[in-house]
């Protein structure tokens, strides 16, 4: 209809899906009020003088047109794209709660497409009754909902050094959290009755890369959960549908996604995952294995590299601190390189092995400044500075990086990672 | 509390009379058949446990690694592709600052690379090579790295036999 398109048909394919009858009838009504009034006459705002979109439209809903940049990207080239890895967008999001279509990726072999009706859990090793669970029967369980971090053992790759236009997503990124829901390992390995003397626990998913990891069967008897479900949802298939191990406050890799097979045995499986990749070189040569808490840790989200304040005056200083060891009691804040420090408030709720956010109103004097957060977890353990981290570990450690990250504000508010 | 407490409450409550000191199974699931046990049961410890029956010699193995691996790994595992792995060298790189991790200056077990090859490899057909197949590449990428003789054949009992140079080069992390 070139030259005779009513207002507002232009800015919605909504109306275009609705059908020319309905186009119509907007295009009368239109006719008919435009001589009444004007938005400015009536104070209104555009939004306000035609219909939305259709309630129906989103069956599934998705954000904003506007928030299309809020998005994971890839650290860096990877060329084999089915052994990768995605970053979440700390500097955009509010609270602790990470969305599920934003929520870290980190696949060995792909993400499998599995039909939940027809995947199995295999439970034997050590066990007096080798037991076969469908998805069905896993979900007669009586269920748990925690709400937990999940952060990948290569998160923050700062040992030998980064860059300065490096943001949070980049350094951080490897970081999600979510409310799991599933049932409780203990309660399904009650059922097939460990043995005496099981000491380790393989955990097996259905991916390309069959990836495994022995776990303690301490841990497994504790506090995990076979997990079904992630913020009220079914789990998403990059995060392991229909099944997957959840550790919490454990490395992120030993998560076993697409979960098939639970082992139980007397000694570890020395799997590859926790031989020659998931472990740790000290300066010595000799590599750190089974390194699986993810120690105490905090990172300011705002302002931060890419998203400094545009002028002087307030500017709340807010991020998030965790750790594997239980809850965050403290978290400091520095604008002077840890000249000194000030505490900031800890949003409740706060929780064991899960994100805490913080925040701290700052007054910004348009002069330069070097922001740091450091958080303290309730064994007393402070997260180490730089130097402290490398001078302990050398810079060949390469996964659990925890130290303290230092964000430099120029006086225009241009902010960088300074490391 | 406790789901098996839990659930001993419950038929204490309904005066179940079940005087056992074991709370009885909720009966979820199914046992778990002798043949699909044997059909998952894929992984390989250290001390052999899971290894399958066959055999591999390295000559199998440069002809098997030739064809399908030499994409990604290169010739004789040498020059990688982005992404890729090295396979072999790097012997003595560890306290250096740049250390160069394969599988003969880095593994700790011979067993892994079997079990590694046969759940993962090759990367785009997972699964699809034969235990004597599997056998035959581990022969052969250990003796690309001087690990075994040019004429090992390898099977269940000489595998876990094989000593790997970084054999104690690892410590479980004292904090967990």
């Amino acid at each position: 209809m070139p030259g005779n398109q009513p207002i507002g048909m232009s800015r919605r394919g909504v109306i275009r899906r609705t059908g020319l009858a309905l186009a119509g009838v907007a295009a009368s009504s239109r006719t008919a009020l435009s001589d009444s009034a004007s938005a400015a006459e009536t104070g209104s705002s555009p939004s306000m003088r035609e219909q939305g979109a259709p309630v129906t439209e989103n069956p599934y809903g998705i954000p904003s047109v506007f928030e299309k940049s809020v998005v994971r990207i890839p650290g860096g080239k990877q060329p084999f794209p089915t052994a990768a890895h995605l970053l979440t967008p700390l500097q955009d999001l509010h609270g602790i709660v990470t969305p599920n279509g934003l929520h870290y990726i980190r696949d060995h072999g792909g993400t499998p497409s599995i039909d939940p009706d027809r995947h199995r859990l295999l439970v034997h090793g050590m066990v007096d009754r080798p037991l076969s669970f469908g998805m069905d029967d896993l979900m007669r369980f009586p269920s748990i909902s925690r709400l937990h971090f999940l952060e990948c053992s290569g998160n923050t790759p700062l040992y030998k050094s980064g860059k300065p236009d490096w943001s949070v997503q980049m350094t951080h990124g490897l970081l999600s959290c979510a409310e799991w829901t599933g049932v409780r390992l203990a309660d399904v390995l009650a059922e097939a009755g460990v043995k005496p003397g099981a000491a380790w626990m393989l955990a097996e998913g259905a991916d390309a890369a069959a990836l495994t990891r022995s776990i303690p069967i301490a841990k497994a008897l504790d506090d995990a959960i076979l997990a079904y479900a992630q913020n009220g949802e079914r789990l998403r298939p990059e995060q392991g549908y229909p099944l997957r191990l959840f550790l919490p406050g454990y490395e992120g890799n030993t998560n076993i996604k697409w979960l098939r097979r639970l082992k139980l045995g007397d000694q570890p499986f020395e799997t590859r995952e926790e031989t020659s990749r998931y472990s740790s070189l000290m300066p010595n040569g000799i590599a750190r294995q089974f390194n699986f808490t993810m120690e105490v840790k905090s990172v300011i989200t705002r302002p931060s590299p890419g998203h400094g304040p545009k002028q002087p005056g307030f500017c709340e200083i807010t991020g998030l601190a965790w750790t594997g060891h239980g809850r965050i009691v403290r978290v400091e804040v520095s604008t002077d390189n840890g000249a000194t420090w000030k505490d900031a408030e800890l949003q409740e709720p706060v929780l064991s092995k899960c994100l805490t956010r913080f925040r701290l109103p700052w007054v910004r004097d348009g002069g330069p400044a070097m922001l740091q957060s450091r958080a303290t977890d309730e064994t007393g353990t402070v997260q180490p500075t730089r130097e402290s981290l490398l001078a302990a570990r050398g810079s060949n450690y390469y996964y659990h990086y925890n130290a303290i990250t230092t964000w430099r504000m120029d006086p225009s508010g241009e902010t960088t990672l300074a490391l | 509390m406790r789901f098996s407490t839990v659930i001993l409450t419950v038929l204490g409550m309904m005066g179940a009379g079940l005087a056992a000191a074991e709370p009885p199974p909720l009966a979820f699931g199914r046992l778990a058949t002798p043949a699909e046990i044997a059909a998952a049961d894929i992984d390989v410890r250290a001390d052999g446990a899971g290894l399958p029956p066959g055999r591999g010699s390295v000559p199998d193995g440069a002809t098997l690694f030739a064809s399908g691996c030499t994409a990604c790994h290169g010739g004789q595992g040498q020059k990688p592709i982005a992404g890729a792995p090295l396979l072999m060298g790097g012997v003595g790189t560890l306290a250096t600052p740049k250390p160069v991790k394969t599988v003969g200056s880095y593994w700790p077990y011979a067993t892994t690379l079997f079990d590694y090859i046969r759940r993962a490899m090759p990367f785009q057909a997972p699964g699809s090579l034969t235990d004597a197949q599997v056998y035959a590449l581990t022969a052969y990428i250990l003796r690309l790295n001087g690990i075994v003789p040019e004429d090992a054949v390898l099977d269940a009992a000489s595998l876990p036999k094989v000593r790997m140079p970084n054999r104690d080069g690892f410590v479980p992390n004292p904090n967990g």
